[in-house]
C-alpha cells in the first residue's frame, strides 16, 4: 500500500494496464471474451419485444407484408411502374423490401441502443459495440423471418428461383455491413447529440425513395441519365438491393455495373468510418451519456 | 511480490460548463465548427469551461489477498476511482496495473430486465458481468439457493418484491469469481438479515485469498471486513494502510476541516445575506439537555425574506437531525442584519462530535456554509443502557425547536 518508486514496477508483471488512450490493446481480445454477451443481449431484446402483445411474433411478418401489399397496389397497379423481366411486381418489391426493412430496423434500433442501455454503460465494462451489434442481430432475425413471406409469395406466383438463390447469404452479409456502418455512426452520435433521435427516422423515410425499392435501379439510369445515376449510386443500399434482386429474380438484373461498384465502395467506406468513429468515442460514453 | 493493483499518479478531469461535449447539443457543435476558423484569428475568447479534478495524483498499491476499504466523504473521488478501475471511464493521466482477472460491482442487477424471469435474468446478468454461460450454469443451483427464490424462478422479476429482486441480483454477483473484486456500496441494500448474509459472503470471498476493494459509507461494515484502508479527500489520498489508523484519521479530519473558515466569498449562494456566526454556548455540551445556538446574519443586498436551515451531522457524516424555519408557520426571516437564537429542545444526541451544515435559502440557496459550527456532547450514555452502535447507523430525527430575537 505504501508508495513505491516507479522503477520497481515492471509492466510485464501485470495482466492489464489501464491508461488514457490505452484500451486499444485489449480491444479484439475483449470482443472475443464477451462474445456470449452479444448473443444474450440480442436474445433479451427478442424475448422481451413481443411480451404483452396479442399478435406476438407475427408482428415481424405483418409489417413487411402489409408494406409490400400497399406498394404493389400503389406503385404497381396505380402508378404502373414496371417490374423486371417476367418477375411479378410483388416479388420484385419484396426482394427489395427484405434488405430495406433490415437496414431501416437495424439503423433505428442500433441508433437508440446505447442511450436506451445507458444504465449498463455507466455501471459495467464490456466492449460497447456489443449493444449496437446486438440490435443489428435482432434485425437480422426479423429479416430471416420475413424470408418465409418471400417463400410463400414465390409459391403463390409459381415463380421458381435459379441457382443464384444460393448467393443470398453473401448479400445478407453485405446488407449487414451496409447497416452496421451508419448504425455505429448514428449510435455514437446519438450519445452526444440526441438530435439524431429525430434525424434518423427522417433520413430513413427519405431513404425509401432514394433506394430502388419500389422501382428497379435500371429505371433511374433510363429516365434520369447516366450522370445522375452515378450520384444515385452513392447510396450503399443500391448494390445490396440489386444483389438481392439478382439472386432472387434471376437473369434480368444487371449486377456488375460501375454504379454498383460505386455503391459497394461507399458501403465499405461508411463501415470503416463508422467503426473508427465509434471506437474513438466509445471510451467517453460513460462521461457523456 | 507483484501487487494485485498498482496505481500511479492517477488523475481524472471533468470539464464542466457549456463547452463540454454533449451539453450544447448538435447546434452548438455546428456553431463551433463554423466559428472555429474565426476564433483562430480573433484570438482566444473567454473560456467558458471550468475544470473539475475528481482525482488528482492518486497513487497506491494493493497486495494480493488484501481487503481494502475506500472511504471518504461524498465527492471525495471514490466513485471516480472505482469507475476508472472498472474501465467504465478512462483516466486523464496516470495508470493502473492489474494482476489477475478483475470484476467490479458498482451496482447489483445491472441489465436486469423486468419482463424476463428470474432464471433468464441470472443468465443475462451473468453475461453482462463477464461470466460465460457454462460458468453460470454450473453455479445456477448455488445462486438460486443463495437468493432464496426457488419458487419464483419462472416468474418475471417485475412481480418480485424489492427484497427478492435485490437478493437475486446480489446472488449472481456474489458468485462471480474473479481474482480481484471491486464493490461499491452494494451492502446498502436489502433487509438486515440479507445484509448479514452478504457480509458473510464477502468475508468468505476475502478469506479465499482474493483481493477485494470495497467502497462504502457504512463504516462499521468497512472496519469489520477490511484489513486495510484508503482515505480519499478532495480527490487525493489522505491516508492509507492499516484500517484502524485510516479510520481514526478519517474521524480526526472531522475536526480540522479546511472549510471551517468563515470566508463567505467562497461560499455558494446568491450572497444577499451571509451567516457570520453560528455557535453553541460552549463547545462541550451535556447529553440530553436542550441546546441553544446563537446565529448572526449579515445583509449584503436586500433580496427579500429568507429561511434558515441547519443539518447536524455526526462523526460518520450521517445527518442526525435538521432544523429549518420553513417548517415553522411564521418562520420566514425578514431581511437585515440579524441576531437570532435557536433553541432545540430534545435533540437526544449521543456523546460524540458533531458538525453543522448551515443554509440560508428562499427557493434557491442564499448562503451555504458546509462547516458552520462544531460541538461535542459529553457524557456516557452507554452506561444508561443505550447502545453506541446505533448512533453509527443512519439516524434522522426532527427536533422540536423555536427561533426568536435574542436580547443582545
Amino acid at each position: 500500500m505504501d508508495s513505491t518508486s516507479p522503477k520497481t514496477v515492471r509492466p510485464e508483471d501485470f495482466d492489464l494496464w489501464i491508461e488514457a488512450g490505452h484500451t486499444e490493446k485489449h480491444y479484439w481480445a475483449d470482443l472475443w471474451r464477451f462474445r456470449e454477451l452479444l448473443v444474450m443481449l440480442a436474445w433479451r431484446d427478442i424475448a422481451v419485444r413481443y411480451k404483452q402483445t396479442v399478435a406476438g411474433f407475427s408482428w415481424a411478418i405483418l409489417q413487411p407484408f402489409v408494406t409490400m401489399v400497399i406498394m404493389t397496389i400503389v406503385f404497381g397497379r396505380v402508378a404502373g411502374l414496371q417490374s423486371i423481366g417476367n418477375a411479378p411486381y410483388a416479388i420484385m418489391v419484396f426482394a427489395a423490401m427484405l434488405p430495406w426493412q433490415f437496414f431501416a430496423n437495424a439503423l433505428t434500433n442500433s441508433g437508440q441502443s446505447i442511450v436506451a442501455n445507458s444504465n449498463m454503460i455507466s455501471k459495467v465494462y464490456f466492449p460497447r459495440v456489443m449493444i449496437p451489434g446486438a440490435s443489428v442481430i435482432v434485425s437480422l432475425v426479423d429479416f430471416l423471418v420475413s424470408f418465409a413471406i418471400l417463400a410463400a409469395l414465390m409459391v403463390w406466383y409459381q415463380f421458381w428461383p435459379t441457382w443464384r438463390l444460393l448467393t443470398v447469404p453473401f448479400f445478407a452479409v453485405l446488407a449487414m455491413a451496409a447497416a452496421l456502418g451508419p448504425g455505429l455512426l448514428v449510435t455514437a452520435l446519438t450519445v452526444r447529440y440526441r438530435d439524431f433521435r429525430f434525424i434518423t427516422p427522417f433520413v430513413i423515410q427519405l431513404g425509401l425513395f432514394v433506394s430502388p425499392v419500389a422501382y428497379s435501379s435500371e429505371v433511374i439510369r433510363e429516365k434520369l441519365g447516366r450522370v445522375f445515376a452515378y450520384f444515385y449510386s452513392l447510396n450503399p443500399l443500391v448494390v445490396v438491393i440489386d444483389g438481392f434482386r439478382w439472386a432472387i429474380l434471376g437473369s434480368d438484373v444487371n449486377l456488375f455495373t460501375v454504379h454498383n461498384a460505386i455503391s459497394f465502395g461507399m458501403g465499405i467506406l461508411i463501415l470503416i468510418f463508422g467503426i473508427s468513429y465509434f471506437r474513438r468515442t466509445e471510451r467517453s460514453f460513460a462521461d457523456v451519456i | 511480490m507483484t501487487p494485485a493493483v498498482y496505481v500511479e499518479d492517477l488523475s481524472k478531469r471533468y470539464l464542466l460548463g457549456r463547452s463540454s461535449p454533449g451539453q450544447g447539443g448538435l447546434r452548438h457543435a455546428l456553431e463551433n465548427l463554423v466559428t472555429a476558423p474565426m476564433r483562430l484569428f480573433g484570438g482566444r475568447k473567454e473560456e467558458r469551461t471550468t475544470e473539475f479534478w475528481a482525482l488528482r495524483g492518486v497513487g497506491f498499491e494493493i497486495a494480493q489477498g488484501d481487503v481494502v476499504g475506500i472511504i471518504g466523504r461524498n465527492g471525495a473521488g471514490k466513485s471516480t476511482l472505482l469507475k476508472i478501475l472498472s474501465r467504465i471511464t478512462e483516466p486523464t493521466t496516470g495508470r493502473i496495473g492489474v494482476k489477475g482477472r478483475i470484476a467490479s460491482l458498482l451496482e447489483v442487477g445491472t441489465g436486469f430486465h423486468p419482463e424476463l424471469t428470474g432464471r433468464e435474468n441470472i443468465f443475462l446478468n451473468g453475461a453482462i458481468l463477464g461470466m460465460t454461460q457454462t460458468e453460470v450454469r454450473s453455479k445456477l443451483d448455488e445462486i438460486i439457493a443463495f437468493a432464496g427464490i426457488e419458487k419464483f424462478l419462472e416468474t418475471p422479476v417485475k412481480r418480485y418484491s424489492s427484497g427478492m429482486y435485490v437478493r437475486l441480483a446480489f446472488a449472481v454477483a456474489a458468485h462471480l469469481e474473479p481474482e480481484i473484486l471491486v464493490i461499491d456500496e452494494v451492502l446498502a441494500v436489502g433487509d438486515a438479515e440479507f445484509q448479514k448474509k452478504c457480509l458473510g459472503k464477502m468475508k468468505e470471498v476475502s478469506k479465499s485469498g482474493r483481493t477485494v476493494l470495497f467502497v462504502s459509507h457504512n463504516l462499521p461494515a468497512v472496519s469489520l471486513l477490511c484489513d486495510r484502508g484508503i482515505y480519499l479527500r478532495g480527490g487525493q489520498v489522505m491516508a492509507s494502510g492499516e484500517i484502524g489508523p485510516v479510520l481514526s484519521h478519517y474521524r480526526d479530519d472531522f475536526l480540522v476541516e479546511d472549510d471551517a473558515t468563515p470566508d463567505a466569498s467562497h461560499r455558494r449562494g446568491t450572497g444577499a445575506h451571509r451567516i457570520v456566526r453560528l455557535a453553541t454556548e460552549t463547545e462541550r455540551l451535556p447529553a440530553r439537555a436542550p441546546i441553544s445556538f446563537s446565529l448572526e446574519i449579515k445583509q449584503h443586498r436586500d433580496e427579500g425574506p429568507f429561511h434558515f436551515a441547519m443539518h447536524v451531522r455526526d462523526e460518520w457524516d450521517t445527518e442526525v437531525f435538521s432544523v429549518d424555519t420553513a417548517y415553522l408557520e411564521s418562520g420566514l426571516l425578514q431581511p437585515g442584519d440579524r441576531k437570532l437564537r435557536i433553541e432545540v429542545d430534545s435533540p437526544w444526541l449521543f456523546p460524540g462530535r458533531y458538525r453543522i451544515e448551515a443554509f440560508l435559502h428562499i427557493g434557491g440557496i442564499v448562503d451555504h456554509w458546509p462547516d458552520a459550527c462544531r460541538f461535542e456532547i459529553d457524557g456516557d450514555v452507554a452506561k444508561q443502557g443505550y447502545s453506541l452502535d446505533s448512533a453509527k447507523n443512519r439516524a434522522q430525527t426532527l427536533a422540536s425547536f423555536r427561533i426568536k430575537e435574542s436580547a443582545g
